[in-house]
């Protein structure tokens, strides 16, 4: 596994301009729906662009494709926690 | 046998994506507040988020993703050895980040111009829900913006050392880091702009 993370991976400029690329679309999409009235849809909607926004951060400028287990077990960890978290709190607000 | 500069490489960046875990999980308890609220209060918040300015919101939006695309084009430069197209992108990093307070600074004062800060009289007199939801506005951007300041003065302070050769192609954790730092930024906004600016 330590050779795996020793390898230092290289994003080319041109990979990266193509995601910022994506990211600003995802963006205007974003505006565009939170324009329109689709009622509850919206704020599901809203939250998977962002979700699809947030992964491509992580996964090429955060260089997190190209990283060994150890740090993907990281950020694993991390949304697991933040999900039960949520998750919990939520079964105790609405149930109440 | 790997040598000590790369376990070194290695160490430093897993310390930075623990410590960005923190991170994480200290937005997603305001994150978590915000939508407990937003359970209780729909129709306050609706009335709330009227108050936000969406060209503000959506300008910060491509100003911060446009920054961390410098900062993730720095570290492929320092990677390839070209310290000066390293130096230009974190400096457009950090015009971005000033941008961005700038924007914050005028956003801000429009809505305390409006009566619309913490205690204020508006506020005070107004529904519980309004008054919850603009205090976490002010906490979680503030809390974000204060985030946005100290990523500036890193990458300020990485741009120097650079240009001063002290970071270079076999050198260059804490670039990488503070640019990881600098993607958690923008990460964070990625999803206070949609629940702040958008949804309600």
């Amino acid at each position: 596994m330590a050779a795996e993370q020793n390898e230092q991976h290289i994003v080319s400029y041109g990979k990266l301009i193509a995601v910022w690329a994506v990211l600003l679309a995802l963006t205007s999409l974003t505006v565009w729906i939170s324009r329109l009235h689709l009622g509850v849809n919206r704020v599901w909607g809203s939250l998977a662009i962002a979700s699809c926004k947030g992964g491509l951060v992580i996964a090429f400028f955060m260089h997190m494709r190209y990283e060994g287990r150890l740090l993907r077990w990281v950020l694993f960890v991390t949304l697991a926690t933040l999900s039960i978290f949520i998750g919990v709190t939520f079964f105790d607000v609405l149930y109440r | 046998m790997t040598g000590p500069h790369h376990q070194d490489h290695a160490g430093a960046k897993l310390g930075m994506w623990l410590f960005l875990a923190t991170e994480v999980i200290l937005f997603g308890g305001l994150f978590l507040l915000y939508a407990v609220y937003l359970a209780r209060y729909p129709h306050e918040f609706a009335t709330a988020g009227r108050e936000m300015h969406l060209v503000f919101g959506t300008v910060n939006t491509v100003i911060l993703i446009t920054s961390s695309l410098l900062a993730a084009m720095a570290v492929t430069a320092i990677q390839r050895d070209e310290s000066k197209t390293a130096v230009r992108c974190l400096g457009g990093t950090v015009f971005c980040g000033a941008f961005f307070l700038c924007n914050k600074y005028f956003e801000w004062s429009a809505e305390i111009g409006h009566g619309i800060y913490p205690n204020s009289s508006r506020l005070a007199t107004g529904s519980p829900g309004e008054s919850v939801f603009f205090s976490l506005y002010y906490l979680t951007l503030g809390l974000h913006g204060l985030h946005v300041l100290i990523g500036t003065a890193l990458l300020a302070v990485v741009a120097v050392r650079v240009q001063q050769r002290t970071i270079h192609a076999s050198n260059y954790a804490l670039l990488e880091n503070s640019a990881l730092y600098w993607h958690l930024v923008d990460l964070i906004w990625i999803f206070i702009f949609p629940l702040y600016y958008l949804l309600l």
